[in-house]
């Protein structure tokens, strides 16, 4: 499904390098986890791939599908499927939480040729999924991520998943500023999602995460390159050990 | 004045003083009135129109910016449009001219403007604010009619008023004078509109009194036309605990200024000022604005937020004065601007002087670009780049209208601003 060769990217406004010969490859229905460092551009390949374009991609290539889509914009690859949860959701006053819902939603169905949802089925769907991830009423009445606690974000980043029902989905620490309770649920909701035609790649630090949403592989990026691959024995063995070896085996 | 009689007079200049002098006879006004008109037109012809060089109009060069004055038409004809809202009791001004027909709500008392020029009730209201006060001067020398409203103590009113000037081409001169009894409620929309592309000149000048405890909501909604030149002023006083929520929304004209000068006169009185400038093409639209806080213990807190596209060019000036006795004055002021083009432009210049030592004042004021960030979080989300700007400019704005809690009228703003930027985005 993801084909990753050899990217380097940098910052478009200092020409900063950030990733340097990146390889990565998911494939349908797996569950990749992606650890490693603060720093080491995690984030920054989510962007990438969702097509932020403070960032220029100078050599390799992104296959999605076999299609390389570094010449599509944010919006084209997001009515492709493609679903960044953000590790920090935009606070947007003034736009309504399910005015953007329904935009959204609406948009990629165009883009894909498809009916827009009348608008009680968009209501039934939102309500539904609303409550499996235990998201109250009052907070999809209020401006898109204004006031939502962190936890709240983390879920509405979630909803907004289950709606559009992405293809392949990129969630970046989500799990951060999440207690158990609110971990769980977010679990269930990528569990739910789960299916032999949908990949997800996990970006977290730690195991605990992992634990409730297995993943088939786990990588190891490091200043901007896939360091280790391993399956999910690598991510306890990080728990227990750190990276420092990690990244020594690999210098 | 031998000097200033010399300065050869602008093409605008002429055709202003001559459409005086060719109504000579015909305007209304008994013997006072008249002598008002005549000096504010000979000021007009011996001061001519103010330049940069003027304080308050430094940013509108009105001498050079208004090039041409089209001549009225007393044979124009101009259609009512439907209410902005649904139940609005609808006071027409078609070219310049009241209908007097509509049927009045209970508590308020409609007059002709024009029958206070003729037996001179209307003499000194027409004085000037002060030696820059060119509207005032030009409205005065040259208008013909309007609507004298009164609403009485007490009065509740459900639905709100609309006074309704459409605008087809030519010149219109309009005042309202309108007083706000003890403890009244009421929501009062001023619009301006134009019917068609063809040029017109329209002065405006709304006075009004707000009385004790009263509750007053009042919309400026100008939507004249590409070509369209818009002079508006809107005076206003506020006695005791009286509460004024001035909401402005400038879309559309070609030259626009509106000025706002208002005080606050009794202890308690609060006003608030939300202004939408939304400007595009290559027009000129200058928000300006003078409060005195005259009077302990009054509030008053004003957001200007503009939107410029294009060629486009603002301007806000806004000056609240607080006066040595006005001690515990609460007043803030932001103006904010989204810049939308490298060609746009918006000067921006708040003031405070302040004579009184416990007070609490602020302004600021900020001018930015879309947030990439937020662009890129609906981008993300399948929303295209074009509609994702479009959300993001109209919720910079959104948030304001929505401050006025009542909702077929945020409804009705609203729409005016979704159709403004689907047109200009
Ligand atoms: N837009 C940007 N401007 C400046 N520095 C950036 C930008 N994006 C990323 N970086 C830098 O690139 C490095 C990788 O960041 P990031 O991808 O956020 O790491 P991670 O998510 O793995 O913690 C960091 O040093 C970060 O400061
Ligand atoms: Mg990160």
């Amino acid at each position: 499904m993801l084909q990753i060769k050899n990217l380097h990217a940098r910052i478009a406004e200092d020409g900063t390098e950030i990733i340097r010969g990146l390889n990565l490859t998911v494939k349908a229905g797996e569950v990749a986890a992606i650890m490693g460092p603060n720093g080491s551009g995690k984030s920054t390949l989510s962007y990438i791939l969702s097509g932020r374009e403070d960032y220029e991609v100078t050599e390799g290539e992104i296959l999605y599908n076999g299609e390389n889509i570094l010449e599509l914009e944010a919006s084209e690859r997001a009515a492709k499927g493609i679903f960044l949860a953000f590790q920090y959701p935009v606070e947007i006053p003034g736009v309504a939480t399910m005015q953007f819902l329904k935009v959204a939603m609406n948009e990629q169905r165009k883009y894909r040729g498809e009916d827009e949802l009348t608008t009680p089925e968009f209501m039934r769907r939102v309500k539904e999924a609303a409550a499996e991830l235990k998201i109250a009423p009052e907070m999809l009445r209020r401006p898109l991520n204004v006031g939502f606690s962190g936890g709240e974000k983390k879920r509405a980043e979630i909803l907004q998943m289950a709606l559009l029902e992405p293809k392949l989905c990129v969630l970046d620490e989500t799990d951060s500023g999440l207690d158990i309770d609110a971990l769980k649920i977010v679990a269930d909701g990528v569990n739910a999602l789960r299916s032999p035609d949908r990949a997800v790649i996990v970006i977290t630090h730690y195991q605990r995460l992992l634990d409730y949403i297995v993943p088939d592989t786990v990588h190891v990026l490091y200043k901007g390159q896939v360091i280790k691959s391993g399956d999910k024995t690598l991510a306890h063995e990080l728990e227990a050990n750190g990276y420092a070896d990690i990244i020594e085996a690999a210098a | 004045m031998n000097m200033q009689q010399a300065i050869k007079m602008t093409a605008a200049e002429t055709a202003l003083v001559d459409a005086y002098t060719a109504q000579i006879g015909d305007l209304p006004g008994d013997g006072s009135v008249l002598s008002v008109r005549d000096t504010l037109v000979h000021e007009l012809k011996t001061a001519g129109l103010p330049t940069r060089r003027v304080e308050s109009w430094h940013y509108t060069d009105l001498r050079t910016l208004l090039r041409a004055v089209p001549a009225a038409d007393p044979a124009a004809f101009a259609d009512r449009v439907e209410a902005l809202v649904a139940g609005a009791t609808v006071l027409a001004v078609r070219n310049g001219n009241a209908d007097l027909k509509s049927h009045a709500p209970e508590g308020v008392t409609i007059r002709s403007y024009t029958d206070s020029l003729l037996d001179g009730s209307a003499a000194a209201g027409l004085a000037v604010l002060g030696s820059d006060d060119a509207i005032g001067r030009i409205n005065g020398g040259l208008v013909r009619g309007g609507l004298e409203l009164a609403i009485a103590d007490g009065t509740e009113l459900e639905d709100p008023l609309e006074i309704q000037l459409v605008q087809s081409l030519g010149q219109a001169h309009t005042r309202f004078p309108v007083s706000f009894g003890a403890n009244t409620k009421a929501t009062v929309i001023e619009r301006h509109l134009s019917t068609n592309s063809a040029e017109s000149l329209v002065s405006s000048v709304s006075d009004i009194t707000v009385g004790e405890g009263a509750d007053i909501t009042w919309i400026i909604l100008q939507q004249q036309g590409a070509a369209d030149t818009h002079l508006g002023q809107i005076r206003f006083d506020l006695a005791k605990d009286a509460k004024l929520h001035l909401f402005l929304i400038n879309a559309g004209g070609k030259l626009v200024r509106q000025e706002i000068h208002g005080k606050t006169s009794g202890e308690g009185a609060d006003f608030k000022l939300r202004g939408i400038n939304l400007l595009g093409g290559e027009s000129h639209t200058d928000v300006t604005f003078t409060l005195g806080h005259n009077v302990p213990h009054t509030t008053s807190t004003e957001i200007i937020r503009n939107v410029v596209f294009d060629r486009a060019k603002g301007v806000f000036q806004g000056k609240i004065l607080v006066a040595k006795d006005a001690q515990k004055t609460d007043a803030k002021m932001a103006c904010n601007t989204l810049l939308l083009s490298d060609d746009a432009d918006l000067s921006a210049k708040p003031e405070l002087e302040i004579f009184a030592d416990d007070v609490q004042c602020g302004h600021g004021a900020t001018v930015a670009d879309i947030d990439h960030t937020q662009l890129f979080y609906l981008m993300a989300r399948g929303i295209p780049e074009n509609k994702a700007r479009a959300m993001l400019v109209n919720a910079f704005v959104a948030e304001i209208v929505e401050e006025l809690d009542d909702e077929p009228l945020v409804e009705a703003l609203e729409s005016v601003i979704s159709a403004w930027l689907e047109k200009h985005a």
